[in-house]
């Protein structure tokens, strides 16, 4: 309360102009993401809040800059997200969208931010196109993708012992990536797959599924599914005891808000892949403690991607001197490096990678946890360059 | 052993098993839907979302009051019930003289108002609800793990499914039923209240949905949109069997939930429209539904 009243206040002082600073820029960031549906809790107000901490920090109304923010809710439909982001731009005056989990909206979004030399610093999406196939010089992907998620658990479990894997695979697109990626990634480091079952998205019901990947006598079951699908489907795997029998389960993208879902007891043991977890250093505690003063839950990394991404695009329009031209804003923070209190030291690279560290936790035995929220072991870090993919030549836009 | 297209038959049976406790969660809630629509007919789109109701009601007694599961079992479907009597006195029973398709409205308006409730203040990321002790675990039958859980859920289902049948159909109250049904005005004349029973009866459908919900609850996780995915699947097999047919509902659950049991083995992609391309060919053939009196 007394936050909120500090910000609304700080931005009435810049709007009307107090502080009269030689420098004023005036900057207005957008908050698109899922507020509603599946992703509401690891993106939604979540990370609406992490920007305006990101402002507050950042004193941009010291600095002579005053911020706006504002926030909408793309559904998870591309037609919809489109039609925001060109509102903000044309209309609204936006500088820069934050965020955009669901990888189909974030392509078309970061399609119409080129459109418009706007800027888009995502943090939700899993989708590699966004920096390679599909990379633009105005997009910033933040905090995590499917390769890197792969990388991470993929590689891990396999070196452990898990060389037979087989997939539980959402059937769509972001299902399918995951699986290639991280099928890639198995065979890379000696494993293989020995089976892979496609399941309608989304569904409740995953016992016929776990019963054909038992059968299949795989080491693992990677599940290439996210949110609701994967509790369901951990939850089931204990149930029938498959767990128990031996076989490991590879929860390929989960968040510590699903964790918390899903309980200790029944998450126990699981090994996931994510760029920020709240109890790793005095630095994350005392932000999450911020976090979760103002919004009633722990920061997921998506949420923690958002706030340490507006800091650097922020870092980086005051450098320009300008917030007007996204081209030439994403250019500057490709040439600077950031030490950022969440994820360490970030650069940026050439195609809109940004390239910190990515981290192996094992979820907690209940006897072992103490509280609600403490849910994680750190298994072992994963640097930005192994975790991430390699550049891809053509999307180099430092070069132009 | 034999082997049927290519999958062993440990595999099979497991997979019929599987359809089978699937099932039993379809039969419960459209035998709900079922007694409502034969008795009040009304389509009720809100049974889903009184489903998930049911689900939080008994998270909230044990997050809340420390009452586990079994007590909640018996109390979660009585509160839904309540609940589902308050909203038949304020707003069904303003309907009953109007068509079908305003109760379908109003319900289905409920349904996403109660959904955007529990939503609002639970999140979307779902509530664990632990499986009581007594029946974790589970037992190897050879051809596959069957936890406890899951065969408690088929038993309960069946007691609780033709107990309702058998009250409806054999006993007197149920003849009452029928009869109001029927011609609630001559029934009436007879000294029998009318309001009162429809009340109770619009109150009996909801907690079965309220009741599925717990049985649900530590299988899923207790979630805002439960509901919403199932309840179009539910009323698929209401059509399929039969608007209003007692045991249209209960069997015609059962079957299909062993349907898409096995669409899962041999053509999964299939599994999450199958149940929709039966209700379209029994519509063909038999509009009324396999077990529908003829129209």
């Amino acid at each position: 309360m007394f936050r909120k009243l500090a910000i609304s206040s700080a931005a009435l002082a810049a709007m009307t102009g107090a502080p009269a600073l030689a420098q004023d820029i005036a900057v207005k960031l957008g908050v698109l993401n899922d507020r509603s549906g599946v992703y509401a809790d690891l993106s939604g107000e979540g990370s609406v809040v992490a920007a305006r901490m990101a402002v507050e920090d950042f004193k941009a109304a010291d600095k002579g800059m005053s911020v706006e923010i504002i926030s909408a809710d793309h559904q998870n439909k591309p037609d919809i997200g489109s039609n925001i982001a060109r509102q903000w731009y044309d209309v609204d005056g936006v500088n820069a969208i934050l965020d955009v989990p669901t990888s189909s909206v974030a392509l078309a979004v970061s399609d119409i931010t080129t459109e418009k030399n706007g800027v888009l610093i995502d943090s939700g999406a899993g989708s590699t196109s966004l920096t390679r196939e599909q990379c633009r010089p105005t997009t910033v992907h933040w905090t995590y993708d499917t390769a890197a998620l792969a990388t991470g658990t993929g590689a891990a479990m396999t070196n452990a012992g898990g060389k037979k894997w087989f997939f539980l695979t959402a059937d769509y697109a972001f299902g399918h990536s995951l699986e290639e990626n991280t099928a890639r990634v198995v065979e890379e480091n000696g494993g293989e797959v020995v089976g892979q079952v496609n399941v309608p998205f989304p569904a409740t019901d995953f016992s016929s599924f776990l019963l054909q990947a038992q059968g299949s006598g795989a080491d693992v079951i990677g599940l290439a599914n996210a949110g609701g699908d994967t509790v369901n489907a951990i939850k089931q795997a204990s149930e029938f005891g498959i767990t128990q029998a031996g076989q490991k389960l590879a929860a390929l993208l989960f968040f510590v808000t699903d964790v918390h879902a899903l309980g200790a007891q029944t998450a126990q043991g699981l090994s996931l892949t994510e760029a920020f977890y709240w109890d790793q250093n005095d630095d994350t505690r005392a932000w999450s403690k911020r976090f979760m003063d103002a919004h009633g839950s722990q920061p997921t990394m998506v949420q923690a991607g958002v706030y340490s991404g507006t800091m650097a695009y922020l870092a980086a329009v005051e450098a320009v001197g300008s917030a007007d031209d996204g081209k030439a804003v994403v250019a500057k923070m490709k040439e600077m490096e950031f030490q950022d209190p969440l994820f360490g030291t970030v650069t940026v690279r050439g195609d809109g990678r940004a390239i910190h560290d990515m981290y192996l936790f094992e979820v907690k035995s209940p006897d072992e946890s103490t509280g609600e929220w403490d849910l994680y072991n750190q298994i072992s870090s994963i640097s930005g360059e192994d975790a991430f993919l390699p550049m891809l030549e053509e999307c180099d836009f430092t070069k132009q | 052993m034999f082997e049927l297209l290519g999958i062993p038959p440990q595999v099979l049976l497991g997979q019929l098993l599987l359809g089978l406790i699937n099932g039993s969660f379809y039969a419960v809630l459209s035998l709900g839907l079922a007694v409502i629509f034969g008795l009040l007919n009304i389509i009720n789109f809100a049974h889903g979302a009184l489903y998930m109701a049911g689900a939080f009601v008994a998270w909230m007694l044990l997050a809340y009051l420390g009452i586990g599961y079994w007590p909640a079992l018996i109390l979660a479907p009585l509160i839904v019930g309540v609940f589902g009597i308050v909203l038949e006195r304020t707003m069904l029973s303003r309907l009953y003289h109007l068509d079908h398709l305003y109760g379908l409205l109003l319900t289905f308006g409920l349904a996403l108002i109660i959904q955007g409730l529990f939503r609002n203040y639970y999140g979307i990321s779902g509530l664990p609800y632990q499986i009581p002790d007594l029946l974790s675990g589970g037992h190897n039958l050879g051809f596959m793990f069957l936890p406890n859980y899951r065969a408690w859920v088929v038993a309960a289902s069946v007691v609780v499914c033709f107990g309702t049948w058998f009250m409806i159909e054999k006993t007197r109250l149920g003849a009452y039923l029928r009869a109001a049904t029927e011609n609630p005005v001559l029934v009436g004349a007879f000294g029998v209240n009318v309001p009162l029973m429809i009340m109770l009866t619009y109150g009996f459908g909801v907690a079965l949905a309220g009741f599925a919900g717990v049985l649900a609850a530590p299988i899923y996780s207790v979630n805002p949109t439960m509901g919403e995915q199932l309840i179009i699947v539910v009323f698929a097999v209401v059509v399929i069997g039969g608007m209003g047919s007692i045991m249209g509902a209960i069997l015609t659950g059962y079957m299909l939930g062993i349907v898409e049991g096995l669409t899962r083995v041999f053509y999964p992609e299939g599994s999450a429209v199958v149940i929709f391309v039966i209700m379209a060919i029994v519509l063909m053939i038999k509009p009324e539904g396999l077990f529908g009196r003829p129209v």
